[in-house]
Order: C-alpha cells, then structure tokens, then sequence
C-alpha cells in the first residue's frame, strides 16, 4: 500500500533526479561556448575558394598556391609522367590504393593538397624514390600522382574539390 | 613529517598575527626549523629546490617579457627581436627566459632520474611520483608553446608538426576530423593559433605552480627519501631543514647559476636552432626540423615506428609508463647503491635516453656504425627505453640478491665518518 510518505520520496526523488539533469544540461550549455570558441571562426570559413590561371604553368613543370592557408600543388605533367602514373594504378606498394583517373580530371593537370598527410610538413617537388614528392620530415616518398609509397604518412596527398572554368582558370574549393 | 617543534613566536605583533592566519608557522614548518629532514641528503637532493628556483625565473622574466611581446602573425618576430635589441636589458631578460626553459629541463630531468636511481616512487610516495609526472608534462606544454610565439621557420613548423600528432585521431567518432582545426582555429597554424598558444603559454605557469604546491605537500607527508633508501626511524635520523639544507641548497643554487651565467653571458644562442632566426614562411617547410633537445628523445622514439598513430601511441606510451613504475619496481629497498644489478640497467637506461637524444636530431636516413641507419638504432633504443620498464625492472628488482642494508640512518653516518 503507498503511504504518504512513499509518495512525498518518490515526488522528492524525482525533482533531485529533474533538477541535477537540468543543471548537467545548464553546464554543458555554459561550457560549450568556451570549447566552440576555438574552432574556425566565420571569416576563417569564409575563405573558401580562389580561382587560379594555369596557363602560366609549362608542361613537365608545377606550380604551388595558397588555399585557405595551405599550399595547393598543380603539375603540368608530361605524357611520360601520366604514362607513368598510370602504370603505378596496380603496383603493390600503393599505401592507400588508388587509380590515376580517380586523382584528377585532365590527366596532364594533377590538383592535390600540398601538406603532407603524415604531420603536415610540405613535400619537396621532383624528389624522392618515386619521381613525385618526398617530404623531407620524415621521409615520406609519393609518386606523380601523389599516392604515397613509402614512408609513414597514411594516406595520399588529399584532392580537393576544383573546377575548370576554362582551359586555363580552375577554381579550387 | 609532522613538524617536531611548534613554531611559537615571542613578539607580542608577531603572535598576534600568528593567532589569527597560522602562515609564518606553516613556513616554519615547511621549508625551516620545524621540517625535520633525513641527515644523509647528498647534492643530488638540491635539484628539486633548482626546479622550484627556474619555475619562478620563467615565471618573473615571462610577466615582464609579455609587457614587450605582441602575439599578432605580422609583427610577433620583430616584437622579440624588438626585445633583443632595444628593450632595455630585453637582451637579458630574453636569454634568460629562452635559455631557462631548457635550464629548467635540465634540473628537471637530474630530479626525475634521482627519483629512478634512489627508488623515489616507491611505496609510500606513489602520489607524489605522479604529481612529478604531471609537473613535468605541463612543463613539456607550456615549452612547446612559448617556443612558437617567436614565430620563426622552427617554430612555424615545430607547431604544425606537433598539432598535426593530433590528426592520427581521426579515427574517434565525432571529434576526430576536427580536432586538429579545433586545435589551429582554422585551416593551417595561424594567428589563432598563435594567440590561443600565447595565452596558454601564459596561463599554465601558474597551474604549474599549483601542482607543485601538491607536490611539496605530498613530499611533507612522509617527508624526503635519501640516498640510503631506508624509513627514518627517530630524531637521531633527521636534522631541521634550516639552516642545513637551506644553506647546503644555497651552495648548489650558486653553482648552478654560475652555469646558467654562462650560457646566458656567453652563448646565449648555442641551444637554439639557426632556422629560427628566419620569420616563418608557410611555403617553404625547413629542410631539417628537430624541436628543443629537450625533446629530443621522445622525437626518436616517435620517428622510430613507421606508422604514424602507433608512433603517436608509443611517444605519448613513453611518459605514461612512469606512472606505472611504482608497481613494476617490485623490489623491497628502494636505493640502488644496494640493487647492483638494477644499477647496471639504469646506466644503460641513462646512456640509452642521451644515445635517443642524439638521434633525434639528425635524419633517420643517415648512416652510422656497421652501416646502419639512424632509423635502426633508433629501433634499438626505442626497444630498450620499453623493455627497462617492461621486462627488466619487474624482473630484476624481485629476482637481484642485495646487498646488506644499514640498520639505521643515523648508524650509516656515524659508520661512515669513523672510517672517513
């Protein structure tokens, strides 16, 4: 049988239960702000794209811009450097298996972030046992299409998303 | 070490005051007459007081730093050559604070291996043990984050490469992808950054200082330990910390600032990296990074395993496995001037770190004795700094014969000045 004093603690023991998982939620409400603050703020975000004119890059040669802040490799490669490339979309040492064709639109214009995946030092052009980058931090090796093959860095050199506005402008971002 | 003797001022002001906050009692008792201390402390014991010592050095020379410097991307490299050159004595208070950064490495590290060598961790100073090891990676941040805030090619590059440990998280649901922009406030290491590190930089100092305030109090409860390893058994054992000890600390700090003289007198710079000396410059990465010695080891250690989160994994491994040491030392006497054996592998331990130091900073790609790479022997120490902890110390601190223990504090003294 409830008596009235079951009643008056089961009516206390639900306003403790209600009044600490209101104060747990007013708690992480204030603390939320002072952790958000930290993360990119709007006009950090704002930097989104820029538009870039590839005409002035040669063939066989690249060309490194900023975007929002981090270096952005463009290669004019060679038919021998695609040939090259795509002959690699099988080999055993790829890391993070991809194909040439997934890592660009036009093959003679290879776009990739520029920061090497490891811990975001930037790879030196034309270097390294594979003919495309190599990092000189701490020794990762990526070849023309910018898929790492040796090294310790996990992943390839990331491609962002571009557009060609015309044969010789690409926006990227 | 409750304190034997109660501090009772005979100045009627003085005592009126004492009634009412006990502080000049609490001073007495903790670093004067009243704190009874082991009589047998060698000069290995003055590191502590040394550590306590480049704290409030950082500490004075950082306030009045942070009165010259400007935390703003455009203008942070000038405002500390700014400082260098035509801030009255800024050419002082810079050297000072650049070079006791790794002064206070120093004496921290002495502390740490006397802790190692004389079984300092041990039973019943576990928490105290820990609280050193919290002291020393708040230390570890905070100077790795003052070295970016002169904003040159190493600490550009130091920082990006450090937040960037944080993006072999990725994996955790959630907060993984982010963490690092979260970190860096945008895209790359950048003004946010700067200013957030500039902050931190400020404020952890003074967090230091309250855990070294736990630590001291952690120190009082069962008091130091000393060479011998052995309890204190009675009064005949200790002697008052003043004026023994504050003067025999006295002596060690003179010598001590002798050396940092001459570093901050005559090569102000010899700890410092060239390639900071050049503004950052977010195109051009350094052919060569290294962070502070300081870290050098630990930057071996990282480099030593090719994947890069069990890199991260046995870098941050390294520092977490002193916590355990008070368990995996299983031996009943703490000092090794009794475990010979034990003494043997912490030389090897001491060699070993120092032998990781000088790996740290050159490429892994060269070559040195039989014609290994550094890679490789950094494989090879990297296996020794674990199996030290890992296999050696729980074996041998249970399986070594000792050698005879003294039964007393007091009779080893009195022993050794008879034969002396």
């Amino acid at each position: 049988m409830t008596t009235h004093d079951d009643v008056v603690e089961e009516r206390r023991n639900f306003l403790y239960i209600a009044t600490g998982a209101a104060g747990a939620v007013a708690a992480g409400a204030a603390v939320w702000p002072l952790i958000d603050q930290m993360n990119p703020s709007k006009d950090v975000l704002a930097l989104s794209s820029i538009e870039v004119d590839i005409s002035v890059i040669a063939e066989g040669e690249s060309a490194v811009f900023l975007w929002r802040k981090n270096p952005v490799f463009i290669r004019h490669r060679t038919a021998e450097e695609i040939a090259r490339a795509i002959a690699d979309d099988n080999a055993e040492d790829l890391i993070d298996p991809q194909t040439d064709a997934e890592r660009i639109q036009k093959p003679e214009w290879l776009v990739m972030s520029g920061v090497c995946t490891h811990f975001g030092c930037i790879p030196l052009d034309q270097q390294g046992d594979f003919g495309g980058w190599f990092c000189p931090c701490h020794g990762s090796h990526y070849d023309i299409s910018g898929r790492i093959r040796k090294g310790p860095a996990p992943s390839n050199l990331p491609v962002m998303d571009y557009v060609f506005l015309d044969d010789s402008t690409i926006k990227i971002g | 070490m409750a304190s034997d003797k109660k501090y009772e001022p005979t100045n009627p002001t003085l005592k009126w005051v004492e009634d009412r906050l006990p502080i000049m009692g609490f001073v007495y008792n903790a670093v004067g007459a009243g704190y009874h201390v082991p009589r047998n402390l060698n000069y290995w014991w003055n590191f502590g007081v040394l550590a306590g010592f480049m704290m409030v050095v950082q500490i004075v020379t950082g306030i009045v730093l942070a009165m010259h410097y400007i935390p703003d991307i455009t203008v942070a490299f000038d405002s500390v050559q700014h400082i260098r050159r035509d801030v009255n004595y800024g050419w002082l208070l810079q050297a000072v604070h650049a070079n006791g950064a790794s002064m206070f490495f120093v004496v921290v590290y002495i502390h740490i291996l006397r802790g190692f060598y004389f079984g300092s961790y041990k039973s019943p100073r576990e928490i105290l043990w820990f609280l050193g090891i919290i002291i020393y990676l708040i230390m570890m941040a905070t100077g790795f984050m003052g070295y970016v805030l002169p904003w040159g090619q190493m600490s550009f590059w130091g920082a990006t490469v450090i937040t960037n440990f944080f993006s072999a998280f990725d994996f955790i649901p959630f907060i993984g992808d982010g963490l690092v922009e979260w970190l860096w406030g945008g895209f790359a290491v950048d003004q946010p950054t700067l200013n957030r590190f500039y902050s931190l930089h400020y404020l952890l100092p003074f967090v230091l200082v309250g855990v070294v305030i736990l630590h001291i109090w952690a120190l009082h409860i069962p008091g130091s330990t000393n060479p011998l390893g052995i309890d204190v058994k009675g009064p005949q054992d200790k002697i008052p910390f003043h004026p023994y000890y504050t003067a025999k600390d006295a002596f060690g700090l003179g010598v001590f600032i002798i050396f940092f003289s001459v570093f901050i007198f005559y090569i102000p710079d010899f700890l410092g990296h060239p390639d900071n000396y050049i503004e950052a410059d977010r195109l051009k990465t350094p052919a060569h990074i290294v962070p502070e010695w300081y870290y050098l080891p630990f930057y071996a250690i990282l480099r030593a395993i090719p994947d890069k989160l069990l890199g991260i994994v046995a870098m941050f491994g390294s520092i977490m496995i002193l916590f355990a040491m008070p368990w995996l030392d299983g031996a009943r006497i703490r000092s090794m001037r009794f475990r010979p054996l034990s003494k043997f592998f912490f030389w090897i331990f001491v060699v070993n770190g120092l032998f990781l130091g000088y790996l740290g900073q050159i490429s892994p790609d060269d070559i040195l004795a039989f014609g290994w790479t550094a890679l490789t022997y950094a494989q090879i120490a990297t296996f020794y700094y674990f199996a030290y902890f890992l296999v050696v110390m729980p074996l041998v601190s249970r399986m070594e014969t000792t050698k005879p223990v003294p039964t007393s504090i007091a009779a080893a003294v009195l022993d050794a000045n008879k034969k002396g």
